[in-house]
């Protein structure tokens, strides 16, 4: 769709169909379901960041009453080196492997080395104590700039830098080198009469979702099995957990529970294989939840980062040159979101001379895993923070700046592609134009203005409609539901088929009863599997069509569909959806409409935020007064929900910039795991988050959808930073903006 | 004639940032490359999204390519 259009439903705030069950507490999550003769798994875990595994003697463990199953990394068959999907920085089979089971070494605080099963959690935990190991302790590295460092300790005596020109002979913390250009760099710093340069510092920080990850898994004789778990990919959890144990796909049923949050941290498996080897050795079902601590040590926050960015300009604005380099942890085995960041550091600009060149490094934490619009927030922090710093030497209005350089329709990307038809620009506009821009600042307050961009993807979905005799039907999805998608799968198969919305009820199919369809992640569920329902609900529609034809004896092209009710363009005659579905035993048998899927095209979101901040010089204590979120949505199905995502990311990425970090002892040991050291904000350390909805079609979507689930992270940490170093007066580099930082700042001591 | 246009990465292989080539469809655009470059990676090429005229395409194998197309490789891109 290229351009605006009217819609019946499309585009109101209708009750959510699952809004019921989870206010009544009915909805059912990932620790919900037990079954009968179910047993409950532990996990023991490194107490050290970096250590061999000496010894390993499980036997006094097993001979524990009560105990009925231990699973150590032997337990896995042979997996060999191939890459499996797990959201951004995906992880090889190997090192899945390693991950949720450690191998011979230890490579964070709080790796899994042995699980247990027993009748009850208690004697689980006591066991767990019966367990003898005996580690070699090793230096664990805890940085990339130590990991970088000639000298030190390696991780992967196996693992060589890629993308250098020549293959290396010596082993390294680097796993990947690559790079990114555009245009002649060097002339672009030539051509620019200011520059601007800076180095930044991002901490590791989690995605913070309220519910832990857990799993009921049940493997049967026959070798039937059965996963129930909170997970943003049910056909991702089956496929890594029949790698992992060399299972058929079709004797592994997985069931996503409803999620309490996952923010890309629920695209990979931590418990479920292991849950399922426990399963297999002790002839029981298995619950395994994991505690906060856990969640913490042990699941995949987003990168820790360290980046350098320059920007040179003409005096008049024209920004001529922008280079980087870029740092990202991946934590204990490869693989972290810096492809993303290289690709969208610059993307919101249209600037003829770009370089920019990334590295991942491994480093002694956890994992990381994808956290919304993985890699670019860090990125474009350092890039606005810069491009704020560069409005003030030009004397310019920092949008305004923004707007001479803004990315719009034909502008070359650095990854390639040129854009299509994008809503920078718009987003720009409508911040400038906003109430918030016009506001004066008090004294001790700051202001700061960020753009961000993300791609936004397609990929793979599956929908059945079945319609029921009474005309109400029901639309099976294979995208779990994180932030409200049922609804808009409701609303627009109810917009195809011109009924009202309430008479579709959306549930999310396991396995078995949907066909493949991609993780709910990278914005795509309500493009791609949107596009999946539209594609179902024109299925049933045309059989519709079909089986009033048949009854009035004319052709399908005879009858129209106007408001879910079929005409006879060559009589009077009318039958409604009701009537036809009613009658459907009668010509040929119940109706379905089918839609599967691999989305294209795409459209990427850019989002602009403005912050203001008032800073208590006394104490360091940064508040947010004032925050308003733009974002192209391409046209909000549910505008309610699209605010809430706005609003949401706006939250995380405040919470990125002044409090949010894992903290660890020189021992890399993790000393924060928990929610009250590791600070989230909360309703009461906020103002209202104000959501402005900029809508630039997609012309790839029926309905002109884009995604809006990620871009609204990734302004903030610099939206923020500017803001602090705007109130302050002195320049900030490093996250988190916390108390004690922005006091040392004031005084000189940052 | 299609227009390549080859990732820093891949010109390492390359040499060259791009080329032309006469294909109608993606495989044989690989076919193409790979007979000119034979140091590209035929199965990772398989395995990569591309943007053809600027639409990002996961799985392109049987995508229909221009006479005037543009075309970019790059990474799986997800998300979280």
């Amino acid at each position: 769709m290229s351009e605006a259009r009217e819609f019946k439903y499309i585009g109101q705030s209708t009750i959510r169909p699952d809004g019921f069950d989870k206010v009544t507490g009915r909805a059912n999550y990932g620790a919900d379901l037990s079954l009968p003769g179910m047993i409950w798994g532990k996990i023991l875990r490194s107490p050290h960041a970096h250590a061999m595994i000496k010894r390993l003697d499980t036997s006094r463990a097993e001979a524990f009453p009560g105990v009925l199953a231990v699973a150590t990394h032997s337990d896995f068959p042979s997996v060999t080196d191939q890459a499996i999907e797990s959201g951004e920085g995906s992880l090889t089979l190997l090192d899945l492997a390693r991950n949720v089971l450690a191998k011979d070494k230890v490579l964070y605080h709080g790796h899994a080395v042995v699980a247990i099963a027993a009748k009850t959690s208690a004697i689980a935990e006591q066991a767990l104590a019966l367990i003898d190991i005996e580690y070699e302790v090793l230096k664990p590295v805890m940085d990339v700039r130590e990991a970088m460092a000639a000298g030190a300790p390696i991780l992967h005596p196996d693992m060589f830098t890629q993308g250098l020109a020549e293959k290396p002979t010596t082993a390294s913390n680097v796993a990947t080198r690559l790079e990114y250009k555009m245009g002649d760099i060097e002339a672009g710093f030539k051509d620019a009469e200011v520059v601007v340069e800076r180095e930044f510092y991002t901490p590791t920080a989690h995605q913070g979702y309220i519910e832990p990850h857990a799993c009921t898994v049940r493997y049967e004789k026959d070798g039937q099995s059965m996963i129930w778990c909170s997970t943003q990919g049910h056909f991702d959890v089956r496929a890594s957990t029949a790698k992992l144990l060399g299972l058929d796909l079709g004797k592994l049923k997985v069931i996503a529970s409803e999620i309490g949050g996952g923010f890309g941290g629920k695209t990979t498996v931590y418990l479920e294989p292991v849950a399922l080897i426990l399963s297999r050795k002790s002839g029981r079902p298995v619950k395994m939840i994991m505690d906060r601590d856990e969640v913490f040590k042990a699941t995949g926050p987003g990168s820790a980062t360290r980046s350098w960015v320059k920007i040179g300009a003409r005096k008049d604005g024209t920004i001529t040159a922008m280079q980087g380099r870029l740092a990202y942890e991946a934590g204990a085995f490869k693989g972290s979101p810096v492809m993303m960041g290289c690709m969208t550091a610059f993307t919101p600009y249209a600037v003829s001379n770009m370089y920019i060149e990334g590295f991942d490094v491994v480093v002694n934490k956890a994992k990381v895993a994808a956290y919304r619009a993985p890699g670019a927030p860090q990125a474009e922090f350092a890039v606005e923070m810069l491009v704020n710093e560069l409005a003030v030497k030009l004397g310019r209005d920092p949008i305004d700046l923004r707007l001479q350089n803004a990315a719009k329709e034909g502008t070359q990307t650095i990854y390639g592609p040129k854009f299509k038809r994008v809503g920078l620009v718009e987003c720009l506009e409508a911040a400038r134009d906003s109430k918030h821009y016009q506001q004066a600042l008090a004294a001790n307050q700051g202001r700061g203005v960020a753009a961000g961009f993300w791609f936004n993807v397609g990929g793979q979905s599956s929908v059945h409609i079945n319609m029921n005799p009474d005309g109400t039907g029901t639309i099976v999805e294979g995208s779990p539901d994180i932030g409200g998608s049922r609804a808009s799968m409701q609303m627009m198969a109810a917009e195809a088929m011109g009924i009202e919305p309430g008479r579709l009820k959306p549930i999310i199919g396991d396995t078995e009863n949907v066909a493949f369809s991609a993780g709910t992640g990278g914005s795509r569920t309500t493009f791609a599997t949107g596009m999946a329902v539209i594609e179902a609900a024109e299925d049933v529609v045309a059989q519709m069509k079909q089986r009033a034809a048949s009854m009035w004896n004319v052709t399908a092209e005879q009858v129209e569909w106007v408001d879910g009710v079929a005409l006879n363009t060559a009589g009077e005659d009318r039958l409604s959806l009701a009537e036809i579905c009613a009658g459907a035993d009668r010509t040929g048998g119940q109706i379905s409409g089918r839609g599967n899927i691999n989305a294209r095209g795409a459209g990427p979101s850019f989002a602009v935020h403005l912050c203001d901040v008032e800073v208590d010089k006394e104490t360091g204590k940064v508040d947010v007064v004032r925050y308003t979120a733009v974002q192209d949505a391409g046209k909000a199905i549910h505008p309610k929900y699209v605010e809430g995502q706005y609003q949401g990311g706006a939250v995380q990425g405040i919470g990125w910039a002044l409090n949010e970090e894992y903290i660890y002892g020189a021992d890399g040991l993790l000393e924060n795991a928990g929610f009250l050291d590791y600070r989230i904000p909360v309703a009461s350390d906020l103002p209202m988050i104000d959501a402005i909805i900029v809508e630039v079609p997609n012309k790839f979507h029926p309905y002109g959808v884009r995604g809006v689930g990620e871009s609204g992270i990734i302004p903030p940490l610099a939206a923020v930073g500017y803001a602090v170093e705007n109130a302050i007066g002195v320049p900030v580099t490093d996250l988190p903006l916390s108390p004690p930082r922005v006091f040392n700042l004031i005084q000189g001591k940052g | 004639m299609a227009r390549v246009t080859f990732s820093s990465t891949q010109q390492q292989f390359t040499v060259d940032a791009e080329c032309e080539v006469d294909a109608s469809n993606y495989r044989e655009l690989i076919d193409a490359i790979t007979s000119r470059y034979p140091a590209l990676d035929r199965a990772e090429l398989l395995q990569m999204a591309v943007a053809i005229d600027g639409e990002i395409i996961h799985e392109p194998l049987l995508e229909l390519v221009e006479q005037d197309s543009e075309i970019h490789f790059f990474h799986f891109i997800a998300g979280g």
